[in-house]
């Protein structure tokens, strides 16, 4: 294990985007989000939550696919160009590690979405332990220890330094190019590191949401739930908008739209959200014309679909963005214990 | 696929299409057109099975997934025929021989005509413009005849100026032994000296054998009752393929939004064997 | 809010309403949620606190629509938007019985969470009989305290006041929160140079992630079908295909509701990306009011609305190019 001080993490910053492209948490208007590094920007390790997940550091929320040509009756295509160097995503958290995971089975398998794919190849990820977790978290229902990120680098805030622990090649890698910036940690270091886990996991157990149940939730639980009358009470308040799924790290649904440019059409796609009335919509129907269908499409998705497709893994990861962000206050949470309420009264 | 000239690590990925040019426009019906498409060079854009389907485009104007009507027997070009309905296909139904559209695909499962449907006897329901993808197996069974046991078609339509592919219904279909070609229009017109009825009707009147597979098509309510009568009939739900249609942007299970329950119309459909259909949550 | 649980279950007994819109605690000290009540049972969960920020007219356009007649409460600026809603046809008087409920001010848990104070596990002072000015918060990093007028929405630091507008009945009494120059911000940008308000509002909108939040809270944005959410219209609702989307967005929809806006807030406080999205909004009614003599939209169903009534006296387009 290696570590820096705090206060020198801005020459750490300069040196890693000296090689590559560096997205991390920077503060923006009062926003926390994830954004590209430069000398001007100012950097926010401390809020535990950007405000969007960063997986538009790898599904941006809108990006061309191709550009397309037209000469008389003749057209072009010209694919844009995939993601061919490496860049670091610095200071992603566990839950956010894991929402990757949950991308990638959905842009990963057969067949492959190569614009992601490419992305994943070239990004370098520095994850952080989360110090001082909140009462919206609930990751540790989905088996995510936020003390102990998993990604190519693992890193911790603790006291006056930042502690950085490679975990595969490219992480070593990245670490290798920081030589003389990082030093050996050495034991005291790994003893610290030790006694912030232990204060993570400690706090851990007393977040509200800690002991969620998930009983119930899964892939054989599809007739079930979707027949459930409590959707009719749950939506109500559901105001239609995109917020949760804009704000949450595995929300995956895109559209693909054409825009005139004047010069030719460019293919874009972009983040869509199941809740908007049109997703579902074309030239002769919909299949979900009601707020209740779809914002049932949005749950069973996330906790019965997906699981059902992806060996049991729920596409939630406890990161509690929804908690924080919905204008009407709804939330997973509320929803699996609204069930699990009603599972009880039985 | 064709290798990406931009990284060669990767494959071009399936979100991008191939041009292809219209060298073929035939009038069916007052509001259907098939169209024949080619690669530029000449020749086809890309193998598929019956059943599947491919986005059509016209840059700047619309995407929109179609069956594929030709059969993969054909060599030369895909086919699709086109009801005009909407933005897209107004669009679609200006164009001339000649003029270029983008096409990705093939996306989706197709009937299992080297698999389940083999040495089986077939039965074809159709209603209108659903005999699009039901004609792509038609004509693969056709040019298979050896591999497949009787062949019986009941197609119908509004009107008889509503048939789509009434030459190839006459010349080819009628023609060839073995086959069975049932036509029936809703109403009665002056032209018209064959049967008329709503086709679940014409199914029953016919009493067709329940030792036959039946692949059918057309539009829902069309479907449901076909599927009602088939039932009455003495036809278990197994022996029933058909094809489902929903909002389609990628084609291939991942943008989200044709999903039924956890099965993605485009990817996992859109054909699927009725009692599967009965599995799934009553959302389409 | 024993008195509003109480009144509530009467007006429900005596067949007066079938239904009552209010808000249900929530799972955390502050994310109570809009709901419907129609039995005893049901009001369980009851809550009216500070964090009830939620503006419950908007919900009175579905509520307009159901079976028989709703008890709604209202707050001050809320009855604002109700008469709006009123003036436009989108919700129906007779389908809405209104308590107009006391306020003293509601309360931003951004705020709160932005003053450091996180691990929240309960928070006192958020009831309205509360006299306390400071809310305590346990959490699970020890208790912390931070006044009540600090935790406000910005929208009750310039409240239009304690009257309500529309009601069948009153309960509970509300408080004067008013402490800052609705238009101070507004004249502020104003005296930006074009470079300046242009970076300003780049750099806010720039945040914008296009959820429609604002738009689908808004009382004013009732179209049932936006002009946003029409595959005709060459403009995409769901992202930036250029740097001047979410602008035209958020531009756009400021005119649509210019003179309509009631000034309620609720566009602000559900922005994810906390923009500051009632300066536009801002700015238009301080420019009504300048050009057309003041008026506040809500305040009289029946008073003519400065933008779709002409008189001679009315300034001439050009005021814009003139003005200094």
């Amino acid at each position: 294990m290696l570590k820096i001080e705090k206060e020198k993490l801005p020459e750490l910053f300069a040196k890693i985007a000296a090689g590559q492209e560096l997205y991390l948490p920077v503060n923006i208007s009062g926003q926390v989000n994830f954004a590209a590094w430069d000398e001007e920007v100012q950097v926010d390790l401390t809020t535990l939550k950007s405000v969007k997940s960063p997986k538009d550091a790898f599904f941006p929320q809108s990006e061309n696919l191709y550009t397309c040509k037209r000469e008389g009756k003749k057209i072009t295509i010209e694919p844009e160009e995939l993601k061919n160097q490496s860049f670091v995503v610095f200071g992603m958290k566990a839950c956010d590690v894991q929402g990757l995971k949950v991308l990638d089975q959905v842009f990963l398998s057969d067949p492959v979405d190569t614009f992601y794919a490419a992305r994943r190849e070239h990004g370098v990820i520095v994850a952080l332990a989360c110090h001082e977790p909140e009462e919206t978290c609930f990751c540790k229902v989905f088996g995510i220890d936020c003390a102990e990120p998993a990604a190519d680098v693992a890193a911790w805030m603790a006291g006056e330094e930042l502690f950085f622990k490679p975990l595969t090649e490219k992480g070593e890698a990245l670490t290798k190019s920081l030589e003389g910036l990082l030093t050996p940690a050495g034991e005291a270091g790994e003893q610290a590191v030790e006694e912030e886990k232990a204060a993570i996991r400690a706090i851990v157990e007393k977040l509200p949401y800690s002991n969620l149940s998930l009983e119930g939730w899964n892939g054989d639980a599809l007739t079930e739930k979707f027949d459930s009358p409590l959707w009719e009470e749950l939506y109500k308040p559901c105001l239609a908008c995109g917020t949760c799924t804009f704000v949450c790290p595995t929300c995956q649904c895109y559209d693909i739209k054409d825009y005139n440019t004047g010069h030719g059409v460019q293919r874009y796609r972009c983040w869509d959200s199941c809740m908007y009335s049109d997703f579902t919509m074309m030239a002769h129907g919909n299949n979900r014309t009601s707020q209740m269908q779809r914002f049932r499409q949005r749950f069973m998705h996330k906790l019965v679909y997906f699981p059902a497709n992806n060996d049991g893994m729920y596409s939630c990861v406890g990161c509690g963005r929804c908690v924080e962000k919905c204008p009407a206050a709804l939330n997973i949470v509320k929803v699996i214990k609204s069930f699990q309420k009603q599972g009880g009264e039985k | 696929m064709d290798t990406c000239t931009c990284n060669k690590n990767y494959t071009l990925d399936t979100l991008i299409p191939q041009v292809g040019v219209i060298t073929d426009i035939r009038e069916e019906t007052p509001d259907v057109k098939t169209f024949r498409v080619n690669a530029p060079e000449g020749g086809k854009l890309f193998e598929h099975m019956p059943g599947q389907c491919a986005m059509v485009c016209a840059p700047g104007i619309s995407e929109g997934m179609f069956s594929i009507t030709s059969s993969p027997t054909n060599r030369e070009f895909q086919e699709f025929s086109i009801k005009r309905c909407g933005v897209l296909t107004e669009y679609l139904h200006s164009l001339q021989v000649g003029d270029e559209i983008t096409v990705r695909g093939p996306y989706g499962n197709h009937f299992p005509v080297e698999t389940e449907l083999k040495g089986k006897n077939l039965l074809f329901i159709a209603g209108g413009i659903g005999l699009a993808p039901l004609r792509s197996v038609i004509n693969y069974v056709l040019d298979n005849r050896e591999n497949y046991g009787t062949v019986d078609i009941l197609y119908g339509s509004r009107s008889a100026d509503d048939l789509v592919q009434l030459k190839e219904i006459q010349e080819v279909w009628m023609k060839t032994e073995g086959v069975n070609v049932y036509l029936t229009i809703d109403r009665e017109q002056e032209v018209w000296d064959g049967h008329v009825g709503f086709v679940p009707n014409y199914l029953k009147e016919v009493g067709f054998s329940t030792d036959k597979t039946a692949l059918v098509c057309g539009p829902p309510i069309m479907i449901k009752f076909v599927l009602a009568a088939l039932m009455e009939m003495g036809f278990s739900k197994e022996q029933v393929y058909t094809t489902l249609e929903l909002r389609m942007k990628c084609g291939i299970g991942k943008c989200g939004r044709c999903n039924i329950g956890s099965k993605y119309v485009c990817k996992d459909g859109p054909v699927f064997r009725c009692d599967e259909i009965d599995e799934l949550p009553n959302e389409y | 809010m024993q008195e509003l649980i109480k009144r509530a279950k009467e007006l429900l007994a005596d067949g007066t309403v079938v239904r009552v819109l209010g808000w249900k605690a929530g799972d955390l000290p502050y994310n109570p949620e809009p709901a419907y009540f129609a039995k005893d049972t049901d009001f369980a969960d009851f809550v009216y606190n500070g964090f009830c920020g939620a503006n419950l007219s908007k919900y009175m356009i579905e509520a307009s629509k159901m079976e028989g007649k709703t008890l709604v409460f209202l707050k001050p600026c809320d009855t604002y938007s109700f008469n709006q809603l009123l003036k436009e046809h989108r919700v129906e008087r007779e389908k809405a019985y209104i308590i107009g409920v006391g306020c003293k001010g509601k309360l931003d848990i951004e705020k709160i969470k932005a003053l450091g104070i996180k691990g929240i596990q309960s928070i006192s002072g958020a009831e309205l009989t509360d006299e306390a000015e400071t809310l305590t918060v346990q959490t699970l990093y020890g208790e912390k305290t931070c006044a009540y007028k600090d935790a406000m929405l910005e929208r009750c630091h310039v409240c239009k006041g304690k009257e309500h507008k529309i009601y069948d009945e009153l309960l509970l009494t509300s408080r004067d929160t008013t402490d800052a120059d609705r238009f101070a911000e507004v004249a502020r940008i104003e005296g930006l140079s074009p470079e300046e308000k242009f970076a300003f509002f780049q750099k806010e909108l720039g945040k914008c992630i296009r959820c429609n939040a604002c738009r689908n809270v808004c009382p004013a944005c009732s179209c049932r079908k936006c002009v946003f959410d029409s595959n005709k219209f060459d403009s995409s609702q769901k992202a930036n295909a250029d740097s001047f989307e979410e602008k035209m967005f958020h531009i756009i929809r400021a005119f649509h509701v210019a003179g309509r806006c009631t000034d309620c807030g609720e566009c602000s406080r559900v922005c994810p990306q906390g923009i500051p999205l009632h300066l536009f909004n801002r700015k238009f009614i301080k420019d009504i009011d300048e050009f057309y003599g003041e008026y506040q939209a809500g305040e009289d169903v029946d008073a003519d609305a400065p933008l779709t009534s002409f008189t001679f006296e009315d300034v001439e387009p050009s005021v814009v190019s003139t003005r200094s």
